[in-house]
């Protein structure tokens, strides 16, 4: 008897909504431009791996750690080649995630400055200019970073290069195996990191603002001077958000084509493990440009199991980022 | 003891005593002066030596401030300012010397206002500046942009609006999917759409296919700034639409989007932004062209970005003056659809 009316008591009101035709056919609508980014997430997917399946059939797991990229006859030894050829991608995907560390390991110093200047340093009106001046850089193209990369860069960081090779040679990142500084992993490393600056300092900003004041005010009110209150407040705040940002950077690196086109030079036989100075990188994106134009058939379903690679790594690189960036905002709120 | 009793805050720790201001100033001005003049008599020589000279020099007078100054600080706190100077001064310089090349090698092309007009159809490779132009990478430039932002942004939009109007159990996901879009490399929404329409023969090389790759890229940006944007409408608005006896389309078409269409438009012109410098994409979809072509669906198509690339492949000195005056026009185009779309966003915002 008591059971009963202790079920009737918790039972929820429920509430029937009976909608007009017309918002159903509207939020069918919504429901499927909702869909839009899901649909061509996994199209991009299937076309990718469809178009690439004749070489992953015919190389199997050896096209992603196989070392040498050559492109013979574009026969398979099985349609009667005499030139066999031969695709690695392991010296592309190593290189771009070479180029994209360096040029993140660059940029997180200097997007912190920035983003510490914005919100910190600078007076209001300043700060405004600067943030609209750093997310203006964001904006511009990556052709003009390539044209910047290879007539202004290439001939002062080869200089800067061959410096850390003579007085820091030691160090085995720096050593050279032949004297070769124009267009090395670190001078692409090097533009990209101009170009992915204001992205993690755009996240990094935005950290930053939504530290909570009372925090700042406390510091600030038990006598910290500015460098204490972001050693000890802003900094463990925002340690998860600048990494989330840090790997958005990371992302965008990894998929810049046409900047890294310019200036890098492609090694298609061995992997250039860490020697950063000397000209021999590799890059997916960019090995995709360079031979999309003169490939034969074999080799264009090749360059699209490149293509499908540099798509998965950037996607689960992007994935967590996404994911530590979305959970700080939460934890904020 | 009124003061103490005011209602605005007096905020004693921000006043900044001006000796110490005078202090700050001198160090922050001298220390590149001095670093100038030791360039100028010193070996180290050169942008380079300045710039680390100027850095030396800044980090002791820093810490000399620290010490002796009319405010003495903690070493740590005058070496955080230094940092923050330097990133910013390194970054400014870096972005000047990229933009500094493109300013002074595309101002030559300004005395030829033929590159902005006429194809490059009967102009062979280095030919003189008053010959041909870059008239149809433009044409084709705009038409790619306009098809793409006609595909994407009303999807963008869509996107949005199921997140921030319908609310359902999807919200997590597509806004997670719309936030790893943003992260497809250019390169590979090129391939995806060589793989799916032209390898199979439903196009050919084209405008059309150049914009689907482009619309893409640009989807995201737009839904996402699009759905920011639809978050600061509030929600009284919506249930008082509601509680009219409007329905959920009407809410919508009759309150929500009026309220939020000049930010709707910045989510446009931001994705356009996005798009308009994109080339690698472009190489593998709408090829390029040399002469003017209008239709998007039949034939090749030039854009900017292409057009900047292939001189440069050519690179005679000719060639190249004319790549600087279209990265100096679209850098220019860029820079306008960029502080417009600041602009009017900060004035939604303000509202």
């Amino acid at each position: 008897m008591s059971t009963e009316l202790e079920t009737e008591k918790i039972t929820p009101r429920v509430i029937h909504v009976i909608r007009q035709n017309s918002d159903k056919v509207f939020r069918g609508i919504l429901i499927a431009g909702g869909l839009a980014a899901f649909v061509l997430l996994s199209g991009i997917f299937g076309f990718l791996a469809t178009s690439a399946g004749p070489v992953l059939r015919a190389f199997g797991l050896s096209f992603f750690t196989g070392k040498t990229w050559y492109a013979g006859d574009g026969l398979l030894p099985s349609e009667g080649s005499i030139d066999p050829p031969t695709f690695g991608l392991a010296p592309m995907l190593w290189g771009s995630l070479l180029i994209a560390v360096i040029a993140v390991a660059i940029a997180i110093p200097m997007a912190i400055g920035i983003a510490l200047a914005a919100t910190y340093f600078l007076p209001k009106k300043i700060a405004f200019a600067f943030t609209v001046f750093v997310d203006l850089v964001a904006a511009i193209p990556s052709i003009v970073f390539g044209l910047w990369g290879f007539f202004v860069l290439m001939q002062h960081g080869a200089l800067w290069a061959k410096w850390l090779n003579t007085h820091l040679g030691f160090i085995p990142f720096f050593k050279v195996e032949f004297e070769g500084f124009e267009q090395s992993p670190f001078m692409a490393g090097l533009v990209l990191a101009i170009m992915i600056t204001p992205i993690i300092a755009a996240v990094s900003r935005e950290i930053f603002a939504s530290v909570p004041a009372e925090l700042i005010n406390g510091a600030q009110a038990l006598g910290a001077s500015r460098w204490t209150m972001i050693r000890n407040v802003v900094i463990p705040f925002s340690k998860s958000g600048i990494t989330g940002g840090a790997m958005l950077g990371l992302g965008r690196a990894l998929g810049e084509t046409i900047a890294v086109f310019f200036v890098l030079q492609l090694f298609f036989d061995e992997i250039n493990w860490i020697r950063i100075l000397e000209s021999t990188g590799g890059s997916v994106a960019s090995l995709i440009v360079s031979r999309f134009g003169e490939a034969q058939p074999l080799e264009i379903s090749a360059l699209f199991g490149a293509g499908l690679a540099l798509f998965l790594v950037t996607l689960a690189v992007n994935a967590v980022a996404t994911a530590i960036v979305s959970s700080t905002n939460r934890a904020k709120k | 003891m009124s003061k103490a009793l005011s209602d605005t805050p007096t905020q004693p720790w921000k006043t900044v005593d001006p000796e110490f201001r005078k202090q700050q100033l001198i160090t922050h001005l001298g220390t590149p002066v001095l670093a100038l003049l030791f360039t100028v008599i010193s070996p180290m020589a050169g942008f380079t030596g300045f710039c680390v000279t100027w850095f030396g020099f800044h980090v002791f007078a820093a810490a000399l401030l620290a010490k002796y100054g009319k405010k003495p600080k903690s070493y740590a706190n005058a070496f955080i300012e230094v940092f923050v100077g330097v990133t910013i001064f390194v970054f400014v310089a870096f972005v000047s010397t990229v933009l500094w090349p493109v300013i002074s090698n595309g101002m030559a092309g300004v005395s030829h206002l033929n590159l902005l007009f006429q194809d490059a159809g009967k102009v062979g490779a280095d030919a003189s500046l008053d010959k041909g132009g870059f008239g149809h990478a433009i044409v084709g430039s705009a038409l790619m942009i306009g098809l793409a932002s006609l595909i994407s942004v009303p999807i963008g939009i869509l996107a949005a609006l199921y997140v921030t109007e319908v609310r359902g159990k999807l919200t997590p996901f597509v806004r997670f999917f719309v936030q790893a879009m943003s992260g497809v490399p250019s390169i590979v929404a090129g391939l995806f759409i060589y793989s799916a329409l032209i390898i199979s023969g439903i196009l050919q090389y084209s405008g059309f296919a150049g914009s689907l790759a482009l619309s893409i890229l640009m989807l995201p940006t737009v839904a996402r700034t699009a759905e920011e944007i639809l978050r600061l409408i509030p929600d009284d608005l919506r249930t008082a639409a509601l509680a009219l006896g409007g329905t959920q389309w009407r809410t919508v078409r009759m309150v929500v989007l009026p309220a939020a269409k000049s930010g709707l438009i910045t989510s446009a012109i931001l994705g356009i932004a996005r798009v308009a410098g994109e080339t690698a994409p472009l190489l593998l979809t709408a090829f390029g062209n040399n002469v003017l072509n209008v239709n998007p669906f039949s034939d090749s198509m030039a854009a900017l970005p292409s057009y900047v690339f292939n001189q440069m492949l050519l690179g005679g000195d000719n060639d190249m003056a004319r790549a600087w005056f279209a990265t100096f026009v679209l850098l220019i185009a860029i820079t306008i659809l960029f502080t417009s779309a600041r602009i009017v966003a900060d004035r939604m915002k303000r509202n």
